[in-house]
Formats: structure tokens, sequence, C-alpha cells
């Protein structure tokens, strides 16, 4: 009978959960697209996402092509396809690699600060005082944010795109000793305009997921110095978690219907 | 026989009897204007207002007294629509904002100012940048104008122009107060809300901005509503003082009328009694 007491109090506690995120879900993209519009604080948001997570977004795709190549070229030698390298390397930090990867760090980078900063600013009633002040808080806070997570991570993700090819690249001609012209002929070759595209609206996606939950958890947060502590976590986690979700449902709506 | 009034004499006795009309209507009470009908807000089982009843006169400093989790700042945020009540209804003006639009919160609280408990500035703007933010964002006004005001009110509670360009964080608890009380009052609100303002101030510097309260709500003639647990402040600022007690408000009175009160609960209360009708509830939520 306890048992199912607690499977009710978890599935009510999750039912509300989701209900609030919701509802903040609505409230933040119907803010994002109503008067007035902050282009200052929208123009702050994009550098902050777009060019300050650009070195871990760089080092990380560049990582990430680099051992796609080793690992493909190491794999593919037992069936003798060391020439599906280049093909490999490209699909795989388009498609998957560099929309994962950039949306995990900036989830790690962005959100756990939008979560920390909002969070500080609500418990230190600095969100209640822009009411008093004539601010709607969810235009001046929020959906700068988001508009800037969307907007951004495409550009972030396409800068990965290349670094991450060039990743694949220089392990592939360096290390593999493949014909320099080749490698980059057969990368052009194999490009198809979906690999690229697909990987930019997932991107798009996981901008807006890390900025919802980053806005979502910081905006929510209770008590002092632990529920900042508590919201960032969980900006972090729930952000991770959704994009690894999402990204599953985006492959299957992208390339296998 | 009748003396013929001339027209001066006429001109006189109707004078007369507007200034008598003026006199007899401003002994008549103020307009009200915050209404609180049986407001009842719960958190979880915990009942934190439970049916209040408030009327706050136009022009009127109004200050709420009463211990920790009685629900004066849930009062507060209730009016602002920063929390909502499950019953009841609270006017401003004679406009509800119980379950209101956002626009209908955003014009109402466009005429109140706040002073936060621990002034609540945005840290990552400058003084100035926080005293003026009202006035940019709330009334677009051009941030040299705005710049000019802001440095005005800082004037006002005693702070020098080179206090405006630092942060937040290099400020004392006082100065950090008076720049809240200055970016409450920059925009000239109506009514202006004081959450503890004495609460972490040495006496010094509580009668300072006691006294800067005082003078501002004065020169603005806005209505005031303080909350707060220091009597010496209390009886300072208050033309009324009300006392929240479980949810309600139990007593109301003037300053005068609170030195005389027999109500247990008043007197427990400003005499600082651990021994009394109130027993104080060990986990605060106020």
């Amino acid at each position: 009978m306890e048992f199912i007491s607690l499977l009710g109090r978890v599935f009510i506690h999750f039912l509300r959960a989701s209900g609030q995120l919701g509802i903040f879900t609505v409230k933040a993209i119907y803010n994002c697209f109503t008067p007035p519009f902050y282009f200052k604080k929208i123009a702050e948001q994009l550098i902050e996402i777009g060019f300050y997570s650009l070195p871990v977004v760089a080092l990380t795709t560049f990582f990430a092509g680099a051992v796609i190549a080793l690992q493909t070229y190491t794999g593919f030698a037992r069936f003798s396809a060391e020439g599906a390298v280049a093909m490999v390397v490209l699909i795989a930090v388009t498609r998957e690699l560099a929309p994962v990867m950039a949306g995990l760090m900036v989830a790690g980078r962005i959100g756990a600060a939008m979560a920390a900063e909002l969070g500080t600013m609500r418990v230190t009633e600095q969100i209640d005082a822009l009411s008093t002040l004539s601010t709607n808080p969810f235009k001046y806070l929020i959906s700068p944010r988001i508009l800037a997570g969307i907007v951004m991570m495409p550009v972030l993700v396409l800068i990965g795109d290349v670094i991450g090819i060039c990743g694949g690249y220089i392990i592939g001609v360096y290390k593999l000793d493949f014909n320099a012209s080749s490698y980059l002929v057969n990368t052009w070759n194999f490009m198809e305009p979906m690999d690229v595209i697909s990987g930019l609206v997932k991107a798009s996606v996981f901008g807006f997921i890390i900025t919802l939950l980053g806005c979502y958890n910081g905006y929510n947060s209770k008590g002092g110095a632990q529920g900042v502590g508590s919201a960032t976590t969980n900006a972090v986690v729930s952000a991770s978690i959704l994009i690894l979700i999402f990204n599953y449902i985006l492959t299957e709506i992208f390339f296998n219907s | 026989m009748t003396e013929r009034k001339n027209p001066a004499q006429k001109e006189f006795n109707k004078t007369l009897v507007q200034k008598t009309m003026a006199l007899f209507s401003s002994k008549q009470p103020h307009p009200i204007k915050i209404k609180l009908s049986n407001v009842h807000k719960s958190f979880g089982k915990k009942v934190v207002l439970d049916g209040l009843d408030l009327d706050i006169r136009k022009g009127e400093s109004l200050v709420i007294i009463g211990g920790s989790g009685t629900g004066k700042s849930v009062t507060l945020k209730s009016i602002l629509g920063l929390l909502t009540p499950e019953e009841g209804s609270i006017t401003v003006d004679g406009v509800e904002v119980v379950n209101a639009s956002t626009k209908v919160h955003e014009q109402v609280n466009a005429q109140i100012g706040m002073l936060f408990q621990g002034a609540a500035l945005f840290d990552s703007m400058t003084v100035w940048e926080n005293v003026a933010f009202g006035l940019i964002q709330g009334h677009k006004m051009k941030k040299k104008e705005a710049k000019k005001i802001a440095l005005e009110k800082m004037a006002q509670v005693g702070l020098t122009a080179d206090v405006g360009d630092l942060y937040p964080a290099d400020l004392s608890g006082g100065m950090k107060k008076r720049v809240g009380l200055a970016r409450a009052i920059a925009t000239h609100p109506e009514i202006i809300f004081f959450d503890e303002p004495t609460t972490g101030l040495d006496p010094i510097m509580s009668d300072v901005i006691n006294d800067l309260i005082v003078d501002s709500v004065k020169k603005l003639g806005a209505t005031a509503v303080t909350i707060t647990h220091d009597m010496t402040s209390a009886r300072k600022i208050a033309d009324r003082i009300a006392m929240l007690y479980k949810g309600k408000i139990i007593w109301i009175g003037t300053v005068k009328e609170i030195e005389k009160t027999k109500n247990p609960y008043v007197v427990q209360f400003i005499n600082g009694s651990a021994q009394g009708p109130i027993q104080m509830a060990v986990k605060a939520d106020d």
C-alpha cells in the first residue's frame, strides 16, 4: 500500500513539474515574439552564447573529428574500406558529433551560468524588483536568452562542422597518410545538404532546450545558496538528458521517414 | 430693517461657504487607495493569509507590524501580483489585481515603488543605472536625462555623484538601502512599499533611513505601506499601525492609540516579551 502511495506521489510530482515547465515554455515563447524587445540584452546574449562558447566548441569538435577518423580507419581496415574515412567523418561530424557535443558543452557552460545568474537574482529579489520597475522579467531576462540560444547554436555548430572535418583531415593526412587533395575531394563529393541542415536544425532545438531549462531552473529556484546550486545542477542534467532524447527523435524524423 | 448686502459682502460669504465646505470635506476620511478583502493565501498546508481585510487610505503612511511568518511580505507581494491569493479581492485605485492580466499588473505596478529588504539592487549595473532603471525601461526616458534625475534622487537620500559609478557590491548595507530608496522614489510613484527598511542596520543608520522615508513620502505625497518588526521605526514612520497575526489584521490604530491599547497581542509585541498569547513559530516562511 505504501509503495502505491509513493508511486502516486512521484507521479503527481512529475505531472506538476511537467505542467509548470509547459506553462513556462508557452509564456517564454509568447514573450519572445511580442514587444517590447530588449535588443541590447539580445545582443549581449548573442555574444555570450556565440562568441564566448566558441573555444570550447572548437576544441571539442576538433578532437571529435580527429578521433572518428582514427577509429574509422582502424575499424574499416578490417575489411579494406579505409577509403570511407572522409565520408564517415563528414557524416558523423555534421549529423551527430558537432550538434551533440556542442549542445552538451554549451549546456554545461551557458545553461549552468543562466541558472546560477537567474537563481541568484530570484533569491535576492532582483526579479521581483524588475516587476516593480515596469519591466516584465520574462521579456527582459528570459526571451533574450532563448532567442540568442536558438540563433547562435546553429552558428556554433556550423563552425564546429568545419573544425571537426579539419580534425579528421589532419589525422587522415598527417597520421594515416591519405592524399590531402583526394581526402578533400571525397569530403566535398559525399557532402549532402541534408547532413548539414539536419545538424543545424538539431542545434537550434538544443539551443532552445539549454536556454529554456537554464532559465526555468534559475527563475524558479528557491531558498539561498543551496537552492541556486541545485537549480544549476538540474539545469545542466535535465538539458543534457533532453538533448540526447531529442537528438534521437530528430534523427528519426530526418533520416528514418 | 433688513440691510441690503453689497456685492463684496456677497463674495465674502460665498468664499466663506466654500472654505467651510473644503474644511468639512478634509475632515472626511481619505479615499481608499488599496483595499484587501478576505484575502487567503497558503503554501501547501501552511496558511499564511487567512481572510485578511485591510483598507489603506490615500496619502497615509501605514505600517504593518507582526512577527516572522505572519504574512507581511506575502501581503505586499500579493498586491504587486508577484503572488496570487487563492481567494479574496485586492484593489488598487479600484482596479482588481487578483488574477489580473500581466498588462493590468504592469499598469498598477507602474505607480508603485518598492524598497526591498535586501535592497535587491541589480548587481550587473552601476548605482546610477539602478536608480535610473525605472525611468529608462518604464518611462522610456533618454539615458542622459535619466542619469540627471537619478543623481538628483541620490542626492536626496544623501549619496554623492561619485557613488553613482560604483557597483552595488562595493556598497555597505546602509548605502544599499539608500540606493534602493532612491530607486523606489525615482519614478514619482503614488504608492511606496517598504519591506523591513531598517532590518540589518545599526540604530543610527536605521534612524537615518527612517528620516529619509518620512521625508521622501512627504515630498511625494505618496501612500506608503511599510512592513517591519522594528517598533522604533514604526512609531517614526506611521500615521496608522496595523498588526498582522496568523494571517489576519488583529489590531489597527494610530501611533498614539497603540501606546494605550490593552490588546494583549499588541502589548506583547511592542514590549518584545516572550511571555504572552503570541507563540513564536520556530519555522519562519515569511
